[in-house]
């Protein structure tokens, strides 16, 4: 058995290590990403092209969609909204990116910290609700009610609270947190208590203590899924962070500018487009450093993969 | 030789969620020596696992008295006198091969460099000293069963519980386990107790072998098994040990059950 099976484990990692065969899966996802964008950008386009060389409403299944929705202020052209990045958001101020870049900077270290306090908040929630049933019982559903209640509503009074003790600059982190630690809470405590049941009498017949339990067996268990609820927080922080510039009048970060741009929408539409852009690429690239822990951590799940 | 395992007038019986009551095992009576190598053998749902957890102290009794190295199973558990095979091999998937195996001695606070050297050392007599950094998943089942096994030695306890390991197993690799298993049985001098139902890997590896009724699981039978030592591919083609197999067989089917009687083989 040792005979038959030892060369095949061992060539296959040397093999891909001296001679790595094309990773066609990667050119893949690149070509299909490039596609996507190419669709959404004739298609765009085209609805536009297609409004203004037929100024009249048109009929589609009783239903009457009015052509000139696709107007340049209701839809920039793509390039105008490209462009915008580049010209000043006001007289003789920087370009657009520039404004954008520090604003997304601000948001973004706003929403870090966030999901930072609400990721901390959320596991510890879910160890203690692993250790004691009572708790669980007694508080799970508060924290699921939490989330019932909308951010919008939240917001103003986490802004007025933190005002009162004089932490104003928590506010907004506290907002973003509170979206964030729902999915860490939720996630972790599913990984904690889903062992298998061999895998805890193993530990018992160790005599193992509470403690080793929990970092041997529970939190290597869970990680997958806390990674998971990491990736959904980290999108979710931002906009949080986003959310609660909003009431407390923040103006250095995406929300203020998304204020800004809105209230002069007819005098730039573009900008506000630009703005929504920075703010998505804000989302993706936090969700993006998520995704790249987790490979660096939970390495053994390249089993998936093959 | 005083035994140690002693099993008295042993009951389980669950208690299901709906109140509906499992009798899983009536008054079981065992003596087992050191250095044995008991085998049970009975049909699916008989009681052996739940026997096994017993002995283990993974389960408790509903009635009757046990005692593991002449302490209760409980102070056994805490005393670490015993290593547990599962039927799956539970090897956890986020720790290579050799950090499996030294996951008990992490536990039990051995320094670092006696952990790296046990761990070696016990892949070695399984025959899988290439393949410490490989994570679990890149292992055949039976690799994966015999680092299972390796762990269980790890701490060198005195008693090796097993709940049929080789049960997923083709019979030719079975065949092979059963004669590495052997050989550390005879090196390390343990005192196995084996789950199993394969009547030949029963009778190949015994020193009696457990015969057991279902509903409620009953000991019916015990099998002394007095085939010469040491065993290998030529004990398979002794007559006694056709004779063996069809006596176990025929306790199987309930020919032999005297309920409890200790039957001498010859
Ligand atoms: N935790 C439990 N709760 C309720 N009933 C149980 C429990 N564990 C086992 N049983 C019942 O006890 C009986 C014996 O189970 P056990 O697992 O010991 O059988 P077994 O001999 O090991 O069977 P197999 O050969 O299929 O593994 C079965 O009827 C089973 O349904
Ligand atoms: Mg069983």
């Amino acid at each position: 058995m040792v005979d038959s099976a030892k060369p095949d484990l061992q060539l296959e990692p040397t093999a891909r290590a001296e001679n790595p065969p094309p990773d066609y899966s990667r050119l893949r996802t690149v070509i299909t990403l490039v596609a996507i964008i190419a669709v959404i950008v004739v298609f765009w386009e085209g609805m536009k092209s297609f409004s203004r060389a037929n100024d009249y409403e048109l009929m589609i299944g009783g239903m009457v969609i009015d052509l000139s929705n696709f107007n340049n202020t209701q839809l920039p052209h793509l390039g105008d909204i490209f462009g915008a990045f580049f010209e000043p958001a006001q007289r003789n101020g920087p370009p657009l990116y520039q404004t954008l870049l520090s604003a997304a900077l601000f948001t973004l270290g706003e929403a870090m910290l966030g999901f930072f306090i609400g990721a901390v908040l959320g596991f510890l929630l879910a160890v203690i609700f692993t250790h004691s049933r009572l708790l669980q019982n007694g508080l799970l559903p508060y924290v699921v009610a939490s989330q019932m209640v909308p951010i919008l509503a939240i917001a103003p009074m986490v802004v007025v609270w933190m005002r009162q003790i004089e932490l104003s600059a928590l506010a907004v982190p506290i907002i973003a947190a509170y979206l964030t630690f729902f999915p860490v809470t939720i996630y972790a405590l599913r990984g904690f208590t889903s062992v298998p049941p061999t895998e805890l009498e193993l530990m018992q017949s160790y005599a193992a203590n509470h403690l080793q339990i929990f970092f041997k067996l529970r939190l290597p268990n869970a990680l997958p899924q806390i990674f998971t609820a990491l990736k959904i927080s980290a999108t979710a922080s931002v906009v949080g962070a986003i959310i609660g510039e909003l009431p407390s009048g923040i103006q250095d970060g995406l929300g203020g500018a998304i204020l800004n741009f809105n209230q002069y929408y007819t005098q730039g539409p573009p900008r506000l487009w630009a703005t929504i852009v920075a703010a998505a690429t804000v989302g993706i690239l936090f969700f993006g450093v998520v995704a790249l822990t987790e490979r660096l951590v939970v390495r053994w799940q390249v089993k998936e993969s093959n | 030789m005083t035994a140690i395992i002693s099993i008295k007038n042993l009951t389980k019986r669950f208690r299901a969620s709906d109140g509906h009551e499992v009798h899983a095992l009536e008054n079981i009576n065992l003596d087992i020596e050191q250095g044995e190598f008991i085998s049970l053998i009975g049909p699916s749902g008989c009681g052996k696992s739940t026997l096994l957890r017993i002995m283990a102290d993974l389960i408790q009794p509903t009635s009757g008295t046990l005692s593991v190295n002449g302490k209760t199973a409980a102070q056994a558990r805490k005393d670490r006198d015993y290593g547990f095979v599962f039927q799956n091999a539970t090897l956890y998937d986020w720790r290579t091969v050799a950090k499996n195996v030294q996951l008990p001695l992490e536990i039990m606070r051995f320094s670092k460099q006696e952990r790296e050297q046990r761990a070696r050392e016990m892949l070695h007599l399984v025959e899988l000293g290439d393949f410490e950094n490989k994570y679990p998943w890149q292992l055949s089942g039976g690799m994966q069963q015999r680092v299972s096994i390796a762990r269980a030695l790890s701490f060198k306890p005195g008693i090796l519980f097993m709940d049929e390991p080789f049960g997923a197993l083709d019979e030719m690799t079975r065949e092979r386990m059963n004669n590495e298993l052997l050989k550390i049985w005879n090196n390390l001098g343990v005192t196995c107790i084996f789950v199993t139902h394969s009547i030949p890997e029963a009778v190949y590896l015994s020193t009696r072998v457990v015969v057991l009724s279902p509903r409620p699981g009953r000991l019916a039978e015990i099998i002394n098994i007095n085939l010469p030592r040491p065993r290998g591919p030529e004990t398979r083609d002794l007559d006694d040990f056709f004779h063996l197999m069809s006596r176990v067989r025929g306790a199987l089917r309930g020919l032999g059950a005297t309920d409890g009687k200790h039957i001498e083989s010859y």
